[in-house]
């Protein structure tokens, strides 16, 4: 999945697609599946401040032993599997939960500082810290007044 | 009268927000995915709520509508909505409601939490479960 920044200057029309596009994404059944079956587990969501891209990733049971992150450039790729229930001998009355093996990749607008991205698990949530490359930072250009 | 537990999921919209009781906190409020299996001695039903600690999980069972709720830590609070690439998910509590009739044991009622995931286990009032009957043959 490719990120980009929506554009202000976008006219109307552009941003009204823009607006359904995102609600597609938010709501993952119009798809007509479980998000993990629509390729959309975990679901996550990712931001941006001057210094880092942020994701956090919603992924209850699934333990760190089962749960890979990696970072390549300007791509974040989240991997890992959710065991099933045990399920002898028993009979379901409901089941909403998905149980297999996922990933994502994203595509980040920037390059990221592989060597600094920070990764933590609790309580079924993932959140990462990536800083930002270098030369992705913004900077601030002096304007000489000639 | 059955013997079976029968289950109706009050709130049958996946993702709606939940308005049927007025809540006192201002937040967002989820249903969570459940998967519920009936074993031989009771029930488990098993919760995803990501987010939530063992002691912001409420449970109440009473005159046979067990509910859940569980609340979630404000995250992603100070992040200005032009900052996000991608918003797949907001974070808010858990509320979820069900009929699960009569023959609980209540003061046998178990629930644990890891890594988001409650597992709760209902067993069934010794009067229901199931026995077998011998048919003597005259």
């Amino acid at each position: 999945m490719f990120l980009r920044r929506l554009d202000p200057m976008v006219p109307f029309g552009q941003l009204r697609s823009e607006i359904s596009r995102l609600l597609d994404v938010f709501d993952p059944f119009t798809d007509g599946g479980t998000p993990m079956r629509t390729g959309r587990f975990p679901a996550l969501n990712v931001w941006e401040d001057g210094q880092s891209v942020y994701a956090e990733a919603e992924l209850p049971g699934v333990s760190h032993d089962d749960l890979h992150v990696s970072v390549v450039g300007n791509e974040l790729t989240i991997k890992g599997s959710r065991r099933p229930m045990e399920s002898k001998g028993v009979s379901y009355h409901r089941q909403e939960r998905q149980a297999g093996e996922f990933t994502r990749v994203l595509t980040l607008p920037v390059d990221v500082d592989a060597d600094n991205v920070q990764a933590s698990l609790k309580d079924g949530v993932l959140q990462i810290k990536m800083p930002k490359s270098h030369a992705a930072r913004p900077k601030k250009i002096d304007v000489k007044v000639g | 009268m059955s013997a079976q537990t029968d289950i109706q999921n009050q709130d049958a919209k996946q993702h709606a927000e939940v308005t049927r009781a007025e809540r006192t906190r201002d937040a967002r409020t989820y249903v969570p995915d459940v998967d519920i299996v009936e074993q031989g001695d009771g029930l488990l039903l098993v919760a995803d709520m990501p987010g939530v600690r063992a002691d912001h999980v409420d449970i109440q069972y009473e005159q046979g509508m067990l509910t859940i709720q569980g609340r979630v830590p404000a995250r992603q609070t100070d992040i200005g909505p032009d900052q996000y690439l991608l918003r797949e998910y907001g974070v808010g509590d858990f509320y979820r409601s069900f009929r699960v009739g009569e023959g609980v044991d209540i003061d046998k009622i178990k629930a644990e939490l890891k890594n988001g995931v409650m597992t709760l286990h209902l067993p069934k009032a010794e009067a229901l479960k199931p026995r077998k009957i011998s048919v003597k043959t005259t």
